[in-house]
């Protein structure tokens, strides 16, 4: 129990997690390239034409993972931000900073494709519905924690003033959730859910399900690559990164 | 060939969707990476300074 406990904050140093976040970045960066090759054939070579959307609906393979990703990275965001001011830890809320453009990436690409599968199947781009507008707000959420971190100049006060407009805002993704039950919206309820399964074909949900996880290991890879250069810039003064870059200038 | 971009006369909503997606996907990890060259390059010149200036 105790080397455990030993373990665990060995890897919340900085020095120790900045080699470790290197490997596992590259690992699930290979992993994400392997799953979307598999995911994008599957989208478009094996999973059947709808009886009712036709060749349309096969924008839900990256509307629905990247719809998902933009709530699930802010709650881990959260969990971080929860975590870097409860125990004042310098790497959590390093990890917070690094995961908020990679979500607000997924957001995006929700509002985007969102956009476009809504054209030809409701008529319109955009409705101020419950769905839309709550996602829009968090991708709003994702930029406010972006642009706040970066105005204020110590960045352990950026750390925490960032992590309590997190926290506030997290009460935004249960709306998105139940915003489809809550509200009468144009957009449709979910056809995936862990209390009543699919409503979908399986062939269609394996494709959906792959997708999902080709995204949650690029957003890792992506979000662990860029927390190694938050350590670099705000350990600068320490003894190994300057080891560490000096090493790099001389090869 | 022609059918599968046609995409059963979706083409011009199932692309461009999957096309920015795809796009933004390429983009970010590039930033991240010169991002991180920008950093280790602005560390050196730091290191360097401090290293000619007499103590």
């Amino acid at each position: 129990m105790s080397s455990k406990l030993i373990n665990w904050f060995k890897f919340s140093s900085p020095a120790t997690f900045y080699p470790v976040a290197g490997r596992m970045s590259r690992g699930f960066a290979w992993t994400a390239a392997g799953l979307l090759l598999i995911g994008l054939y599957m989208s478009f070579f094996v999973a059947p034409t709808d009886y009712k959307q036709g060749e349309g609906y096969r924008i839900i393979f990256v509307h629905v993972p990247a719809s998902w990703m933009s709530m699930l990275i802010y709650l881990v965001m959260a969990g971080w931000s929860f975590i870097g001011l409860t125990f004042n830890t310098r790497l959590s809320s390093m990890m917070a900073t690094a995961l908020a453009p990679t979500g607000a990436l997924f957001t995006f690409i929700a509002l985007w494709t969102g956009a476009f599968w809504g054209k030809p199947m409701w008529g319109t781009w955009w409705v101020w519905d419950a769905r839309l507008t709550s996602e829009l707000i968090l991708l709003f959420l994702y930029i406010g924690f972006i642009a706040l971190h970066s105005a204020i100049e110590d960045p352990r006060r950026a750390d925490r003033a960032s992590a309590i407009l997190c926290l506030v805002g997290a009460v935004n993704i249960p709306i998105i959730h139940f915003s489809v039950k809550w509200w009468n919206t144009l957009h449709q309820g979910a056809s995936v859910s862990v209390s009543s399964g699919s409503s979908m074909s399986t062939i269609m949900l394996t494709t959906l399900l792959l997708m999902t996880l080709a995204f949650w290991a690029y957003a890792i890879a992506v979000a662990l690559a860029r927390v190694r250069s938050i350590i670099l810039e705000r350990e600068r003064e320490s003894r190994w990164v300057k080891e560490l870059i000096m090493e790099k200038t001389k090869v | 060939m022609k059918t599968f971009f046609e995409m059963g006369g979706y083409a011009l909503y199932v692309w461009p969707s999957f096309g920015i997606a795809a796009l933004l996907m390429v983009i970010e990890p590039l930033l991240v990476r010169r991002h991180k060259r920008l950093v280790v390059r602005r560390i050196q010149r730091i290191i360097r300074m401090n290293e000619t200036r007499p103590q």
